[in-house]
């Protein structure tokens, strides 16, 4: 997918516009200032969280995303991101059958947990049809099956000091010089909590297919699809994310995407 | 509050007879240039974020299997290398240079809408949503703040409010703008008056409208908003003809500035203060096409 090549792509514009020695024409002017951290751009991102606390006044806790009929099921749910991990650990659980794989449930929790797929498909489930929005621009509309969040996170018992639920995936989504960087991203614990989260083992009504982030992706149906991490072997419950990654709450807001994905 | 009591200042000495009346009020002066700035980078911002999904579609969801797509900019390599090409309701134009495939010569790169028309020049979903949700808090404020201001000055019910004479006076307003005759009075004309109604009550409110039904969290808080519109990637084809309808008033916007008079145009829109034509004119529409 094109999303892989955004840094070199930008390098390489930016590299042969330099090297030709070109005028620059039209809007590279407004280029400077808006990367990541530039004080022009941190000036503009005041905005999504005006966008943030203005959204959540509006929706609270549990006003509920749209759901749809089985009538609305018209296609196999869109597959984006990385499709296919191409990481040996993963490799190993999908040839079992992830019949080895576990989600554990770390960090900030009074009992952490370990459960296998047999374990939280025992839980209570919840199926919903709803539509999943990309970032960039398309919807497709499929049915979820999967354990609500909530229930996960009352048996771990989490404790009062945190305030996001951090997922951490199996593939890697980019091979930088500094290694390799596994997918991961955040919630706060309102959309942890909310009715429509769930940790999704089924799909249209079979078992999640691996493009769509076998063995288990979340569900966050009021926020868009980069919010929404594939290939989940760990949630950890933390009260800050600023120290991970790039400190931004996750791999695609570390790109420069908004933390908050409700609009 | 400004003050239009003496609004008939002495006319100047230029020996036309010309009247400076005050026009514009400061609100909807500081409103107007506010909100054209703000659309300069909405639409910059917008065409980046369109350049990620170069498509439109009609419905709830995006069809992958199936065809509900009335819009789609691309690329594609043909027998005299790459072409960029547009497709509007199945009839495909060859677009190359400007739209799917354009760049530096022997640079090209395959992108909707070319560098120039976008914020960021290159690539860059995250920035331009960055911009453009930041300007779209500007314009809603800024709307809201000029409504409640023409609420209370009068601006909307003295200037825009269309009136039975102005159904009467249209055809010979239309007739006056092919022949480019324009009247510099203190009264918009049934045109402007639809132009600029247009733009304030239904372009920009369905703009906004159609904005919030593509948040997914505004569809937990207005569910039945997407049903109204057609479904979420109908609500986003509006929002994009609504942009190309701005965009075409912008135009033609700028077109009868520069005939009517660009000094005098503009001055009222800065300073407020407008040379209206002499009172006699006024009252001898025959001589005035004469």
């Amino acid at each position: 997918m094109a999303k892989f090549q955004i840094s070199r792509r930008k390098f390489l514009t930016s590299a042969s516009l330099g090297l030709s020695g070109i005028a620059l024409s039209g809007c590279d002017v407004f280029d400077s200032g808006l990367g990541i951290g530039g004080g022009l751009r941190s000036f503009l991102e005041n905005a999504n969280g005006l966008t943030w606390r203005a959204q959540r006044l509006l929706a609270g806790r549990n006003a509920l995303a749209p759901e749809f009929t089985e009538a609305d099921i018209r296609q196999p749910q869109r597959p984006n991101g990385v499709t296919a991990p191409d990481d040996d650990t993963y490799k190993g659980l999908l040839a079992n059958n992830f019949a080895d794989w576990r989600l554990e449930v770390t960090g900030l929790v009074e009992k952490p947990l370990s459960l296998s797929r047999e374990q939280l498909q025992n839980m209570p489930s919840r199926t919903q049809i709803t539509r999943h929005d990309c970032v960039e621009g398309w919807s497709c509309i499929a049915k979820w099956t999967g354990t609500p969040l909530s229930l996960v996170l009352d048996q771990a018992v989490v404790k009062p000091q945190a305030r996001y639920v951090m997922f951490h995936c199996l593939d890697t989504i980019e091979q930088s010089l500094s290694g390799d960087i596994k997918y991961y991203g955040t919630i706060d614990l309102i959309d942890a909590r909310h009715p429509q989260t769930i940790l999704a083992y089924g799909l249209n009504g079979n078992p999640l297919p691996v493009e769509n982030g076998a063995p288990l992706r979340v569900r966050v149906e009021r926020q868009l699809g980069y919010k929404m991490p594939k290939y989940i072997h760990k949630i950890e419950l933390v009260d800050s994310f600023a120290n991970v990654g790039g400190g931004r709450g996750g791999y695609w807001e570390d790109n420069g995407y908004d933390w908050y994905g409700g609009i | 509050m400004d003050t239009v009591a003496n609004n008939h200042s002495a006319a100047e000495a230029d020996g036309k007879d010309t009247i400076l009346i005050y026009r514009q009020s400061r609100w909807t002066r500081l409103t107007h240039w506010i909100w054209a700035f703000s659309l300069f980078f909405m639409l910059l911002s917008g065409l980046q974020i369109f350049n990620a999904r170069p498509q439109l579609y009609v419905g709830k969801q995006s069809g992958f299997e199936f065809n509900n797509t009335i819009l789609q900019i691309g690329a594609e390599n043909t027998a005299n290398g790459p072409r960029g090409f547009t497709e509007i309701f199945g009839h495909r134009f060859d677009t190359t240079g400007v739209l799917g495939w354009s760049g530096p010569s022997g640079q090209e790169t395959p992108r909707a809408f070319p560098s120039w028309a976008t914020i960021p020049s290159y690539y860059d979903l995250g920035t331009a949503r960055v911009v453009h949700f930041f300007f779209a808090w500007i314009l809603t404020t800024t709307l809201l703040i000029w409504l409640i201001a023409s609420l209370v000055n009068g601006h909307i019910h003295r200037d825009l409010a269309p009136r039975v004479s102005d159904l009467r006076k249209l055809p010979r307003d239309i007739v006056d703008h092919a022949k480019l005759k324009f009247h510099h009075t203190r009264e918009y004309n049934t045109l402007q008056k639809m132009a600029y109604g247009g733009v304030l009550f239904v372009l920009l409110p369905l703009m906004i409208v159609t904005g919030l039904a593509m948040s997914p969290s505004m569809n937990s808080v207005l569910p039945w908003l997407n049903e109204i519109l057609g479904g979420r990637q109908t609500a986003r084809t509006i929002h994009f003809t609504v942009m190309v309808l701005l965009v075409l008033f912008f135009i033609v916007h700028i077109l009868m500035i520069l005939a009517a008079g660009p000094i005098n145009e503009l001055r009222s829109i800065i300073t407020g203060w407008y040379r209206t034509d002499p009172p006699a004119k006024h009252d001898q529409p025959t001589e005035r096409s004469a």
